[in-house]
């Protein structure tokens, strides 16, 4: 009982420092990627090739000047990027990290929890993770901050119902809520991906508006809210919502991956490696090849398109993502029945 | 036509795959990645210096002659000449002893350029009956307060052991007019024929 | 461990419905709403419902809880906007409300309740066995309270839509 205790602990542990680790280098990645696609080479000078730039930022960060304004609810002023961040860091322990190992006759899955709702307890939380946005935008008691709250919560709630269905679509075909089932059952090239690229694509549309990245950046749209929810933060209150967003996309990464890419499996990888440490090590190897691609992917996304507009937003996720992803359970039913894997 | 690249406007219906939008999206995401590979065009300042146009106009230097007396004699033709405003001086008369320190009988006691003020233009380097003035190839650096701004002459008259090279801002016209040493100001004195009658 | 817990949960879920009701600004009214949502949802987990307690934070604290918030921070509410208190009224709603408690504690002396722990199913709230009661026991139901919904977002749809008379 001790020992899985300990064993737990030190998951949790683990997971929650390559989160935190991750999202502090995907501020120097996105820098880099940024100017690599702008032709230019990005931050450069803290270290070589500027490893050392996210140490110095976070430096920044907690040496500079917090400012709390003074008509603000305080209380809730610190508490919205407490939820943030909380909500946040509280994905990683559903998403299978690995296969099992085996360790002098224990085995350990490279999972914090396996509860049977886990798509849900996903969806749940990011539900919840609007909050932080809200309680920060309401309490800054600033125009601004407002409106960049109420855009964050109308997007969140608009897009979370698409990628419901997106997830319910997903769920008939894998018949589980189980995060685990549904990434062991995508051995070899039985990827999600394939039988349901519809619901990939509204997937990853939906995950990017969850996340508030571009195109969807709308909360802290610049040339029109200032810096949207956050305008009044300052300091480690302001780096604590910049670092959730990083947070957040590593685990939309990683969701994507496992839901939808296999997760930590690999086609053809068990043919050369036999020792089955060894190939759940690799496992999770290869899974984080898989996020850091996605996240790639989140940074590519973002400085290639503009900008929606708000109606072409509420547009894109009420008249069509919707309906799409409706089309879309019904076509994996249809389907389903014609293969007969239903009566 | 200014580009080979413009495309005629009109609007018409869309076709189903140009109101997907997901093409025009990849089409995009190809153009970004492209750049992505492609050279940078950073240059890395301190390390690396971009190669400056022949007739740079950078920070000024005030002259010096061979034997290292100040020729700047005060004028203030380089004043009126700046469309900027941003020269000042106070001029002084030399007093004997003086004379290796300033080649003319008066000269500028405090000479200030205000350098957020000045545009770079060159005029004071063509107003200027002394060869005192020129602009160099040298960037004037940022500073954390406004005052630094203001140059004065311990930032413009060039040391004496190391003379700046004002070479390349002299142009043909320039070197042709050096040719006549009848003019008091090309003249080349030596240590011992240093006029000293008043 | 479980009976602590259950103390624990009650007593949040019972405190912060009572901050709902006395809490001055309608915002920390909501939040404490929010939190009273949670302190269920952990009941519903304690029952082995991880579904319901699941779809409970997500439909409840993530998507109407929001909305109210919403709705509350675009009116702004303050203390000038509050719509005065007649002694008539208050005394009217004390009335009615003890009425409602004295009918709640009637119903709930009359109802016999079992207590008796584990005379059901420990599976019965998982998202299999709810499913299976769901779309054979207790299909019509379902379905009717599908229906409404469909009447609802209809309804909603013809008040969206810009009426093309008035202009």
């Amino acid at each position: 009982m001790v020992s899985f205790i300990t064993y737990k602990l030190i998951l949790v542990i683990i997971v929650f420092l390559v989160s935190l680790l991750i999202a502090m280098y995907s501020t120097y990645a996105e820098r880099k990627v940024a100017a690599f696609l702008q032709d230019r080479i990005g931050p450069n000078r803290a270290g070589p090739f500027g490893i050392l730039q996210p140490l110095a930022d976070g430096v920044k960060m907690f040496m500079k000047e917090e400012i709390i304004p003074d008509v603000s609810n305080k209380w809730l002023f610190i508490l919205g990027p407490c939820i943030a961040m909380l909500t946040a860091c509280m994905t990683g322990v559903v998403i299978p990290w690995g296969g099992v190992l085996t360790i002098r006759g224990h085995e350990y899955p490279m999972q914090v929890t396996d509860i049977n709702i886990g798509i849900l307890y996903l969806l749940g939380v990011v539900s919840i993770g609007v909050y932080g946005i809200m309680i920060g935008g309401w309490a800054s008691n600033n125009k601004y901050s407002l409106l960049g709250a109420l855009r964050a919560s109308s997007q969140m709630i608009s897009y979370e119902l698409a990628m419901g269905f997106a997830i319910i679509a997903l769920v008939m075909h894998t018949g589980t809520l189980s995060v685990r089932e549904i990434s062991e059952m995508q051995t070899g090239w039985h990827w999600n991906i394939i039988y349901q690229p519809l619901g990939f694509l509204i997937f990853i549309i939906c995950a990017f508006a969850e996340t508030n990245r571009a195109p969807f950046d709308l909360p802290e749209c610049e040339s029109e809210l200032i810096g949207g929810y956050h305008t009044e933060y300052s300091s480690m209150k302001l780096g604590f919502y910049l670092f959730a967003e990083y947070i957040n996309m590593f685990i939309s990464s990683a969701v994507i991956a496992t839901l939808y890419f296999g997760g930590y499996h690999v086609p053809f990888l068990g043919r050369f490696v036999h020792d089955a440490n060894a190939l759940a090590i690799l496992g999770s190897v290869f899974l984080f090849a898989k996020i850091f691609f996605f996240i790639f992917f989140f940074m590519w996304i973002r400085w290639t398109l503009p900008r929606f507009r708000y109606d072409q937003l509420m547009h894109l996720g009420w008249k069509i993502l919707i309906p799409l992803s409706l089309l879309n359970v019904a076509i994996t039913g249809i389907l389903m029945y014609l293969t007969g894997r239903i009566h | 036509m200014l580009t080979n690249r413009s495309q005629a406007v009109a609007k018409k219906e869309m076709t189903l795959a140009e109101r997907l939008y997901l093409p025009a999206i990849l089409h995009g995401l190809k153009i970004t990645v492209s750049h992505f590979f492609k050279k940078k065009v950073t240059i890395k300042y301190p390390e690396e210096k971009r190669e400056f146009s022949k007739v740079y106009r950078g920070t000024h230097v005030l002259k010096r002659d061979e034997i290292g007396a100040e020729r700047c004699t005060a004028c203030g033709l380089c004043a009126v000449a700046c469309p900027a405003e941003a020269i000042t001086m106070v001029a002084a008369e030399r007093k004997k002893g003086e004379e290796k320190l300033y080649r003319e009988e008066k000269y500028a006691s405090v000479y200030e350029i205000n350098m957020l003020r000045c545009i770079f233009c060159g005029l004071c380097e063509d107003a200027c009956p002394k060869e005192a003035i020129f602009l160099t190839d040298r960037i004037t650096p940022s500073t954390f307060k406004r005052g630094e701004n203001i140059y004065g002459k311990n930032k413009l008259v060039e040391p004496i052991d190391k003379p700046i090279d004002i070479s390349a801002r002299q142009t043909q016209a320039v070197l042709e007019f050096k040719k006549h040493k009848e003019f008091a100001h090309n003249k080349v004195y030596t240590e011992k024929q240093l006029p000293n009658k008043h | 461990m479980t009976l602590y817990l259950f103390y624990f949960l009650s007593f949040l879920a019972i405190i912060s419905a009572l901050m709902v009701v006395v809490s001055k600004n309608p915002v920390n009214s909501v939040l404490f709403l929010i939190i009273t949502f949670f302190a269920i949802a952990g009941h519903y987990v304690l029952l082995n419902a991880q579904f319901l307690a699941a779809v409970h934070i997500i439909v409840y604290a993530g998507a109407i809880m929001v909305l109210f918030l919403y709705v509350i921070m675009m009116m702004n509410f303050s203390k000038e906007s509050e719509p005065s208190k007649t002694k008539l009224s208050q005394i009217v709603a004390t009335v009615a409300g003890g009425i409602f408690l004295i009918t709640l504690i009637g119903a709930l002396h009359f109802y016999d309740v079992d207590m008796s722990p584990g005379h059901s199913d420990p599976g019965a709230g998982l998202v299999g066995a709810l499913g299976k009661v769901l779309f054979s026991k207790f299909l019509l139901p379902f379905e009717i309270s599908s229906l409404l919904f469909l009447a609802a977002m209809t309804g909603v749809v013809l008040l969206g839509k810009k009426n093309n008379d008035n202009s």
